[in-house]
């Protein structure tokens, strides 16, 4: 009696739980926004978009602050039983991700298209692939770009047209631009420093990791040298603030004229665009040894504790909101650029980069990027390397000490992964 | 008979249990069981795909031990709690007895002094970032008035744990003004008289009779404020996020890094009994020495 009354009770609770999920899979996505702005609407809409052209899906999108709240907030919502699916998190949170177990590869989920895999840009898919397999489908992704204001360079004498093409002529136009109440740059060293100092690495033709996640040349005579310039631009050529300079309330500093040139993510054009009350450039990132940026942003992950019809509905959210329709709509209302070629194919962002070139700098810059810094241990040895940074912009240790301490402290982390 | 008190003392037991179990319950489910789970976890090592987690024993203490953040993080602590606890019963103090003599527009002196307590944590941290942008901030535009230089107060390592307990102080004075305010109203009108007959000075009767009667008021708000300076983590996810170069990061930003940043559970775990031991070592100090010394009313 017992027995037959439990089997009926779990019967009907199953069958009180199978009806909705027949009629519709629920989705939770976490998404971080790291530039500051509105842009939870664009993502709201877009989703809206979706859940109207598939009526079966319901989608609950939670912003939920800049990358590194986003991983907690997402983690820590799995290991407490709460649902998420997907999530779009730092695209360089790959290899911890994977270490974890806590994400699933594209190419293992049920009716994924390889085509579909290959449309992406390869720059932005390169922290995504590991170990042969796809972890991370690129969305809002992006370079360091450099922003400057016009109408100071003309004040100055400078061309408007020309901004610094490398490093001697950011200093000796920096020093132009420089007077008692603006700063010729600003290159941000807090929230993501190492991501800059990646930049002016490359630049300066040295890489400060290698592309299996599994060393870092924190130490090489290069690099050194590479952290050395950054100081100097304020400690010697006087053209940057001295210290740190706030990555959140850069935009602002040059949005009210403090700074004529600001390195950024090109995530923050638009909002650049509709808030500057001056004439404004983009251009890509100057070159020493050569030109470059490394990419950055966000990427979509599937993670690994979900249902097969969780996971399609999960392909399908994600497919919808990088194709290039989409794609186009969030390069415009942000700034971040198209991921696959096919979105600057799109009417609407070709007509956009018509009117409004700019657009295109990002886009263009890939040609000269690289993978962003990421390894195994990724979060520990980069908080190694921007203590680095930091120690040495603000004063407290040399260049050479703060880095090789930096390097000394990636060796022990990586040395179990080797 | 016998079996009669036998019952009795049953009943008695029962009755007992039952008036101990909702805080036996709550306890065991929100302070003792976590704590020995925390424990637990501290003494095995991370599991990763490569690596199963297996027993490990005093490891993850000893390399907190070797590691120099971690000593940076404590001793950014203690200064802290150095400045922020001292400082802010002082000024409390201060403002209370302010506040509690007849001063013209008291209730608008004690309603401005508690407003930072009622602002959440994220919105204070938030309005004292407008205070220390550097060139759009508060100071600075101030600083610039006499034309001072602009000084990126968050942003180097010289000030920005300074900084950080500048805003604490600001928002914990008033909080415990509350306490000391409330505490100077039980004071019996007739001790000050009887202090004005005798011909006490007004420092003798502040230091005789008003400071002592406090002195249970005074333990209270250091043992908060003493709890407050080891759980503060909101400002500085606002404000520093620990740096520059950690001259800011307070121990539990590094337990929350430890375990959500760098996925690493079993170290945050032993960084976390270790908080538990010093607080209750601190605990056993105050109720046998400090507990002694105070005089209750």
């Amino acid at each position: 009696m017992n027995h037959f009354r439990k089997v009926g009770l779990a019967a009907i609770s199953a069958a009180a739980l199978a009806v909705p999920a027949m009629a519709e899979t629920e989705l939770t996505m976490y998404y971080p926004i790291a530039v500051g702005g509105a842009l939870t609407e664009v993502v709201d809409g877009i989703v809206a978009d979706f859940e109207a052209a598939n009526p079966d899906i319901k989608v609950n999108a939670i912003y939920s602050g800049n990358y590194d709240d986003t991983r907690v907030r997402a983690l820590s919502a799995l290991a407490s039983g709460e649902p998420a699916q997907l999530a779009v998190m730092f695209s360089i949170d790959a290899y911890d991700l994977i270490e974890q177990d806590l994400v699933v590869p594209f190419d293992d989920i049920e009716g994924v298209d390889t085509d579909w895999l290959n449309s992406f840009y390869p720059a932005l898919m390169a922290n995504g692939k590991i170990e042969g397999k796809t972890w991370g489908i690129p969305f809002q992704r992006s370079t360091i770009v450099a922003y400057y204001n016009k109408d100071m360079f003309r004040e100055a004498g400078l061309d408007p047209e020309s901004p610094p093409q490398t490093w001697d002529e950011m200093i000796s136009m920096g020093k132009a631009l420089t007077d008692d109440d603006t700063y010729g740059i600003m290159i941000p060293s807090t929230g993501y420093p190492y991501w800059m100092f990646q930049a002016l690495a490359i630049q300066n033709g040295k890489e400060v990791m290698s592309n299996d996640g599994l060393t870092t040349y924190f130490d090489d005579p290069a690099v050194v040298e590479t952290l050395e310039f950054w100081k100097a631009l304020s400690t010697e050529h006087g053209v940057m603030p001295e210290g740190t300079v706030e990555w959140g309330t850069l935009r602002q500093a040059f949005l009210e004229g403090q700074t004529a040139m600001m390195w950024h993510s090109t995530g923050n054009l638009t909002a650049v665009k509709n808030n500057a009350s001056f004439d404004f450039g983009v251009a890509e990132l100057p070159a020493n040894e050569r030109k470059g940026s490394p990419t950055g942003g966000g990427n979509f992950y599937v993670f690994k504790d979900t249902t097969p019809e969780e996971r399609a509905a999960a392909l399908k959210l994600i497919e919808f909101m990088t194709a290039p329709e989409q794609a186009a709509t969030w390069s415009i209302k942000t700034g971040y650029m198209g991921v696959s070629p096919a979105a600057y194919e799109t009417e609407a962002l070709k007509a956009y980069t018509t009117e409004f070139p700019p657009a295109l700098v990002a886009r263009n810059q890939l040609e000269n990027a690289v993978a962003e810094f990421s390894t195994f241990e990724t979060a520990r040895v980069r908080e190694g390397l921007n203590n680095a940074i930091q120690a040495a912009l603000t004063g407290s240790q040399s260049a050479a000490d703060a880095l090789a301490e930096a390097q000394a402290a990636a060796q022990r982390l990586l040395r179990d992964y080797q | 008979m016998a079996k009669h008190v036998d019952i009795e003392r049953r009943r008695q037991a029962i009755y007992g249990w039952i008036l101990l179990s909702p805080a036996a319950i709550l306890l065991t489910t929100f302070a003792f069981y976590p704590s020995l789970a925390t424990f637990w976890s501290s003494i095995f090592s991370r599991e990763t795909r490569r690596k199963p987690s297996e027993f490990v024993g005093a490891q993850n203490y000893t390399d907190l031990f070797a590691d120099p953040t971690f000593w940076k993080v404590v001793t950014n602590n203690l200064i802290y709690a150095g400045a922020t606890i001292p400082i802010s019963i002082a000024i409390a103090l201060a403002m209370a007895l302010w506040a509690n003599s007849k001063i013209p527009a008291r209730g608008f002196v004690r309603t401005a002094y508690f407003t930072p307590t009622v602002l959440p944590m994220i919105a204070a941290a938030n309005l004292w970032l407008f205070f220390y942008t550097p060139g759009l901030g508060v100071l600075d535009q101030i600083g610039a008035l006499f034309g001072l230089p602009s000084v990126n107060w968050l942003g180097q390592p010289e000030t920005a744990l300074w900084a950080v307990i500048i805003v604490t102080i600001w928002k914990e004075a008033g909080f415990f003004m509350i306490f000391y305010l409330a505490a100077l109203q039980t004071i019996p009108e007739d001790l000050k008289e009887a202090a004005d007959i005798e011909g006490a000075s007004r420092w003798m009767y502040t230091r005789r009779i008003v400071l002592p009667l406090l002195m249970p008021t005074t333990l209270f708000i250091m043992v908060n404020a003493l709890i407050n300076s080891v759980k503060l983590i909101d400002h500085l996810f606002i404000l520093t996020k620990g740096g520059p170069n950690d001259a800011s990061k307070l121990i539990l930003y590094y337990i929350w890094e430890m375990a959500f940043a760098f996925f690493d559970a079993p170290h945050a775990a032993a960084m976390t009994i270790l908080v538990l031991f010093v607080l209750g070592v601190v605990a056993g100090i105050k109720f046998t020495i400090l507990d002694k010394r105070t005089h209750y009313q």
